[in-house]
């Protein structure tokens, strides 16, 4: 072991301990001064988030190659972190009003985010895999973390059984995937691929059961089964945390894998992820149309947006159009995450008590009463439909642009429909904040409505200019790629 | 028979007859007296008194986590130990961080009050 090594996974590590010291501290601090923990798990995310932007430009590979730092990991370390701080912050005054503030719930998420931040930088299989489980076993146990109420620990149950389901799934596809190449390090089943001694049906059996595996945490149709029910079930905060963080997390391992180590496969997968795209964009986006519960519609919703992200997957092995379809996805990875943080933020300033508060028609009387909260969720019910002036429409244009170009033709048209479909039920809302009567109770918290504020205004600001993001994005290469 | 495959398969079917003759020979051979007794679920232990669906104090499941930890430990650290003179230092500090981690855990369990019986 070098200095090298732990440089390349500084980041995780000082989250790790960061949260390890975090957990134990947490013991000694009296339980009406809780928000102290929240407050020091926010220093530890900005300590690493400083960790991760000195390594900003450095790539190197450490412990025989199983952990890679590169543009890549290093673009998405600084978006998960940036999740974990919004996550924090619609956390903060939530937990207290519902009576679940309890001190582990900060370091939970914090192992959850070192799982995510060691997925992004993992380039060997097994790894990948531990990564997974450090990502998802703290989410299920954040999932059922309103303890006494039972729709939470449904939630916890349901999400533990499908997701340890699908954990087996990519299990089984590492084991074929090393069945065929005898290797598990990325660079080692690269070289098998290219000297012919991998067995190709094998190799393609296992890259499949790797895609069903993540689909399922990406939350990809037909995999999407567990989706509402866990994103309605689980605390506010906790699903807009784990539906920005996980699919974040699930989309890098998935397009490292693929991207680097399955190109030759593109043949015989490519039909199958686009057919997975284009179902999971038509039935996340056509439910929700019929959801009045504004959690389930928002579950739907981003079902589908999965799907948005699975189209600039779909030409993976294109080389000419590869670069462009990664750098599109993480710049809609980014402008999902800000968009869908401001609208659960939304969401969990009209929360009440015993799950109150969620329909879709208490939002009537919004835009009155509060304007600048209706003002907000305006831009980001806009944002998710793709409609200007917000970072929504940029994201999909780049996504668009990039299915075009990889010669999806059919697959963009579907998109774009899917798109308009989208509409009708994103602007119903803004139809029952503007134009319905009613009466909310909004609670105020001086942090969620800084994130809301805040992320409102990042979504309005990036889409006026944001050539930076994109050719920020566009650097964030793969280290095998270069 | 030259396919050193061929033994697998073969094994595969006999190892699913014999189970299928057993039961099937058992159900020809066996004579049929039912009585209701015979019939009933329960052929040994004592009759159930009240309702079978009690809940249960679960709290020995926190114990049986707290005791995964010194498990799972032993069978690591074992090894570590043996061969203390013979790792490199990095090994060494390894298996230190490994016992700071399980400490961690188990000083969490014990604050939260998780070693006292209730």
């Amino acid at each position: 072991m070098t200095q090298l090594d732990f440089y390349t996974l500084l980041p995780v590590m000082t989250l790790t301990i960061w949260a390890c010291v975090l957990l134990l501290v947490d013991l000694f601090i009296l339980s009406e001064r809780r928000g102290l923990t929240a407050i020091l798990a926010v220093v530890g995310l900005l300590v690493t988030m400083g960790v991760s932007i000195s390594q900003m430009g450095r790539e190197a590979t450490g412990f025989n190659q199983m952990i890679v730092l590169d543009g890549f990991s290093n673009f998405l370390n600084l978006l998960l972190l940036l999740t974990g701080l919004l996550g924090i912050a619609v956390a903060y005054g939530y937990n207290r009003r519902m009576g679940i503030e309890r001190g582990e719930y900060y370091p939970i998420m914090l192992f959850s985010l070192a799982g995510m931040m060691l997925m992004a930088q993992a380039s060997h299989l097994i790894m990948i895999f531990i990564a997974l489980e450090l990502l998802s076993i703290p989410l299920y146990v954040l999932a059922a973390f309103a303890y006494p109420r039972p729709e939470s620990e449904e939630a916890g149950l349901k999400y533990f059984l499908l997701g340890s389901f699908s954990s087996g799934f990519v299990l089984y596809g590492i084991a074929m995937t090393f069945g065929a190449t005898g290797s598990l390090a990325i660079p080692g089943i690269v070289a098998a691929i290219a000297d012919g001694t991998a067995n190709t049906s094998l190799l393609l059996i296992g890259a499949a059961l790797i895609l069903v595996g993540f689909g399922f945490k990406v939350a990809a149709a037909p995999f999407h089964m567990w989706t509402p029910d866990v994103y309605q079930g689980a605390p506010t905060s906790v699903t807009a945390f784990m539906a920005a963080g996980a699919k974040a997390a699930g989309f890098a391992a998935l397009l490292r894998v693929f991207v680097v180590a399955f190109p030759t496969l593109s043949d015989q997968l490519t039909p199958i992820i686009s057919v997975l795209a284009a179902l999971t964009m038509i039935l996340g986006n056509v439910i929700a149309i019929a959801q009045t519960d504004i959690k389930r519609m928002l579950a739907y919703s981003s079902i589908a947006q999965a799907g948005y992200m699975l189209m600039a997957f779909v030409a993976y092995g294109n080389p000419a159009v590869q670069a462009v379809s990664v750098a599109s996805a993480l710049f809609y990875m980014v402008a999902y995450t800000i968009t869908s943080f401001g609208a659960w933020g939304v969401v969990i300033a009209l929360e009440k008590a015993e799950g109150k508060g969620l329909a879709i028609s208490d939002y009537a009387g919004m835009g009155k009463k509060y304007p600048f909260l209706a003002a907000c969720m305006t831009v980001f019910m806009l944002s998710l439909t793709g409609l200007p002036p917000t970072l929504g429409l940029i994201g999909k244009l780049y996504l668009f642009r990039a299915a075009v170009e990889g010669g999806f033709i059919t697959l963009a048209v579907i998109g774009v429909v899917t798109s308009l479909l989208s509409a009708f039920y994103y602007l119903r809302v803004v139809v029952n904040m503007y134009m319905k009567t009613g009466d909310p109770e909004v609670a105020r918290e001086t942090w969620l409505d800084f994130t809301i504020g805040a992320t409102a205004l990042l979504t309005v600001v990036l889409s006026v200019v944001p050539a930076g993001l994109f050719a920020w994005a566009s650097q964030a290469l793969f280290i095998a790629l270069k | 028979m030259l396919n050193p495959w061929m033994f697998v398969g073969l094994f595969l079917i006999v190892g699913l007859l014999i189970p299928v003759a057993a039961i099937v020979l058992s159900a020809l051979l066996a004579p049929r007296k039912p009585n209701p007794i015979k019939l009933s679920t329960y052929e040994c232990g004592m009759e159930t008194v009240g309702d079978s669906w009690v809940q249960f104090k679960a709290q020995y499941y926190v114990f049986a986590l707290v005791f995964l930890i010194f498990d799972v430990e032993t069978v690591f650290l074992f090894p570590w130990a043996l061969a203390l003179n013979a790792l490199p230092f990095f090994a060494v500090v390894e298996g230190i961080v490994f016992i700071l981690i399980l400490i961690a855990g188990l000083s969490f369990a014990w604050r939260k009050g998780m070693l006292e019986w209730v």
